[in-house]
């Protein structure tokens, strides 16, 4: 084709392109947008269809008293907003969540890291640890939840948890029922690290792939210690990584819902405790009841205190000092 | 290369404008494509009132259950509908968060024309027209019919729903265990709490209401034993007194003693922990004396909720309504097929009630007709619906004031907070929502 393109006068060519139907301009060189879109089409009416015109539609709806309609028309400006923020069992929420991701994400952080370092070291069976530890991924949470609830941590002694307890001579606890002490957290953090560190394991073990041996190697000819050579050269190839990790788990803390509810929630209600603000929207305004203005204001605001700590997550820890 | 950049980049105007063309047609398409009814949608009948059986195709009704456990009542109700003759009755059957997809589904016109509605549907619906009026339906039955429940759909003097059969909850215990702790069924709660102590000997607990406690379950009964309620019947507050709190007293206490069984395998919708003896007694629901049956045989009994105060006995009603949508475009087709199905069909409704799953008819002169309901246990828990039904909840009783009623049980049952600070809380959302929802 450049052949072809070289051998015609350059004026002559812009009038045969300037000649070609609008149809033949709209698809493009071999019909390389008619192609683009076929491709690329079916996700971005996606995305549009079901991302952006949903959180388009729902901050328009936290403006407006919409009950039982998503079509409404009585505008009530921030009144949903202040609603929102004045609700004390919502802000607790928000504020139990935040403690919770300050609790939740370096701890999943760390054991990923962990567990794609002795992975990644392993002389035997890598193959085999490196699934192992990734299989949890696989599973669903509310399958998860279901036997975290009813099998490991069943208050009577036939759960796990309690059938250990009776063979060192303890009482049953009943895990979930109890609220001091705050037991629950045991059965839904275990639950959530079991479920998560498999799937940050891999981007980290993806990571450390990547190192080039031969830092390694002229650290070892420099005298470094396993320990020196963690902290100086495995740590800050790993940034980029840890970043995107830190974020995603940030994200993740904020929007839990599936083993929450799945664990907690009892007959038509959900405790006061542990209740992520997903779920207190679900039970007053998102499902049976409706109440869609002060739900999206909800959504959004937790929305703005996701985005609020991220960024500020991403001023402090990752691209400070990046090259 | 040869070709020139601006031709062959893709300039990003141009991408966003071709992208909102496509989405535009989406959307449109989305909107007329698949609806989930049949094609033969028969807009023409929607009319007149009676044109539905003046000649012509017929009207097509879409009816939505949810999922019931039992095995055949899926095959049941589709049965009924294909014998209804003056339309054609297409029946969905869904599983999973049924409440939510109904109710989410009445805002747009592919939801159902008839679906059922746990005791009706909300007054939201309701306030929002989302649903018809069915006064009059019930014709000359009305008197026959569980009067809590058709109370409980009835707002603003008009029905908005016919009740389809009744479930119910009650104090279930086990005979034998009862005789050798030489215990008589409880009629106070403080019989119950002294009697459940006797009962508890190591593993074996005395009494299970459910793995929180009973605070998800326990709250209404717990009101209505000191003959209160949500809410009084001209919608202010109901419980704002020193009765209740005493009772709310007694449950955490419970929640703190030995003899209450917690986080057992399977929660009290079960009747596992009481047929596998890990407990003497069980607040649960009808629908499991088959199993117990099976288990235990006849060693177990039933007696309605004690009372805390006077003789406030109760026993929890609660039932699936049937609702006709207000976006059908057969309303008055879809009328016709709720009065017939269930008000006119008692053989069928009696099959349904009884042929399946465990419930009671929703007619009381049918009651005497269901076998299964003749002897034993099964005997006193329908006679106890009858003389202690109570509807589960009020109908003004909102989502949101079942949130903030959740979260005080759990303060007070579970942390041991002051009952009176924490019914205050509730007392200002319920009267915010009761205005919200009558203004």
């Amino acid at each position: 084709m450049t052949l072809s393109s070289l051998n015609v006068d350059p004026s002559a060519a812009s009038a045969a392109i300037a000649r070609r139907s609008l149809g033949a301009r709209l698809r493009g060189r071999q019909n390389q947008n008619l192609w683009f879109w076929v491709f690329v089409g079916p996700f971005v009416l996606g995305l549009i269809v079901f991302i952006y015109i949903p959180i388009i539609w729902s901050i328009y709806l936290s403006f407006f008293e919409s009950y039982n309609t998503v079509t409404p028309d009585t505008f009530v400006g921030f009144g949903n907003y202040i609603d929102m923020l004045k609700d004390e069992p919502f802000r607790s929420s928000l504020m139990t969540f935040i403690v919770f991701a300050i609790f939740i994400v370096p701890t999943t952080f760390a054991l990923s890291l962990l567990t794609a370092i002795l992975v990644a070291r392993t002389r035997v069976m890598q193959a085999f640890f490196r699934s192992v530890f990734f299989l949890p991924t696989a599973c669903s949470y509310v399958v998860a939840a279901l036997i975290w609830k009813m099998s490991i941590f069943a208050g009577v002694r036939s759960g796990a948890a309690n059938a250990f307890l009776g063979v060192i001579g303890q009482d049953s606890i009943p895990w979930l029922s109890l609220t001091n002490p705050p037991w629950y957290w045991l059965v839904i953090v275990s639950a959530r690290l079991w479920l998560q560190v498999g799937f940050y394991m891999i981007l980290f073990l993806a990571a450390l792939q990547r190192i080039s041996p031969t830092l390694y190697e002229a650290a070892a000819i420099d005298g470094a210690s396993s320990w020196q050579a963690l902290r100086f050269i495995t740590l800050p190839q790993l940034r980029p990584t840890s970043a995107a990790v830190l974020l995603l788990l940030l994200i993740n803390a904020f929007q839990a819902f599936d083993e929450f509810y799945n664990i907690l929630a009892s007959f038509g209600t959900y405790p006061p405790y542990a209740r992520p603000p997903l779920v207190y929207l679900y039970y007053v305004a998102l499902g049976q009841g409706q109440d869609f203005g002060h739900g999206s204001a909800g959504a959004v605001i937790l929305t703005l205190v996701i985005a609020l700590v991220a960024v500020v997550f991403n001023r402090f820890f990752s691209f400070r000092g990046q090259d | 290369m040869s070709h020139s950049p601006s031709r062959a980049t893709f300039n990003r105007r141009n991408l966003l404008a071709l992208g909102g063309a496509v989405a535009a047609g989406g959307a449109l398409a989305a909107c007329g494509g698949n609806t989930g009814r049949a094609t033969s949608s028969t807009t023409t009948a929607s009319g007149s009132g009676s044109g539905s059986s003046s000649g012509g195709a017929k009207p097509v009704l879409q009816q939505w259950y949810h999922q019931y456990g039992e095995a055949g009542t899926q095959q049941a109700v589709e049965g009924y509908a294909k014998a209804y003759t003056a339309a054609d009755v297409k029946v969905t059957w869904k599983p999973g968060d049924y409440d939510q997809t109904t109710a989410a589904s009445l805002l747009t016109a592919n939801g159902p024309d008839v679906f059922e509605y746990g005791n009706g549907p909300t007054i939201d619906m309701i306030k929002g027209g989302q649903v018809v009026d069915l006064s009059g339906l019930l014709g000359d039955a009305a008197s026959d019919f569980n009067p809590a429940l058709v109370k409980r759909m009835t707002y603003d003097g008009k029905l908005w729903a016919v009740p389809q059969v009744v479930d119910m909850q009650i104090l279930v215990y086990r005979k034998s265990m009862l005789e050798k702790a030489g215990v008589t069924p409880p009629e106070t709660i403080d019989d119950l709490m002294a009697a459940a102590q006797k009962l508890t000997s190591g593993d074996v607990k005395g009494l299970f209401l459910g793995n929180d406690g009973g605070v998800g379950l326990m709250g209404g009964p717990t009101l209505f034993s000191t003959g209160s309620d949500y809410l009084n019947e001209d919608g202010s507050f109901g419980f704002d007194n020193d009765d209740v709190v005493a009772a709310l007293g007694k449950l955490r206490e419970m929640f703190e003693s030995d003899y209450l069984l917690l986080g057992a395998p399977k929660d009290w919708y079960d009747g596992s922990a009481l047929a596998q003896g890990l407990t003497a007694m069980q607040f649960t629901g009808l629908w499991t004396f088959p199993d117990l049956t099976k288990a235990l045989g006849d060693d177990y009994g039933c007696v309605p909720w004690p009372a805390s105060t006077g003789d406030n006995k109760s026993v929890v009603v609660g039932a699936y309504g049937s609702c006709v949508s207000a976006k059908s475009a057969n309303a008055d087709a879809a009328k016709e097929f709720v009065k017939w199905l269930w008000v006119d069909q008692t053989d069928k409704q009696l099959d349904f009630a009884t042929a399946y799953g465990f419930h009671i008819p929703a007619r009381s002169s049918l009651v005497p007709q269901a076998k299964t309901l003749q002897s034993g246990a099964a005997k006193d828990a329908a006679a106890a619906a009858q003389e202690f039904g109570h509807a589960q909840s009020t109908i003004l009783w909102t989502p949101k004031c079942n949130t903030a009623f959740g979260d005080m049980m759990t303060k007070v049952v579970k942390d041991g907070a002051d009952a009176k600070a924490e019914i205050a809380k509730v007392k200002a959302v319920a009267d915010a929502e009761v205005k919200r929802v009558l203004g």
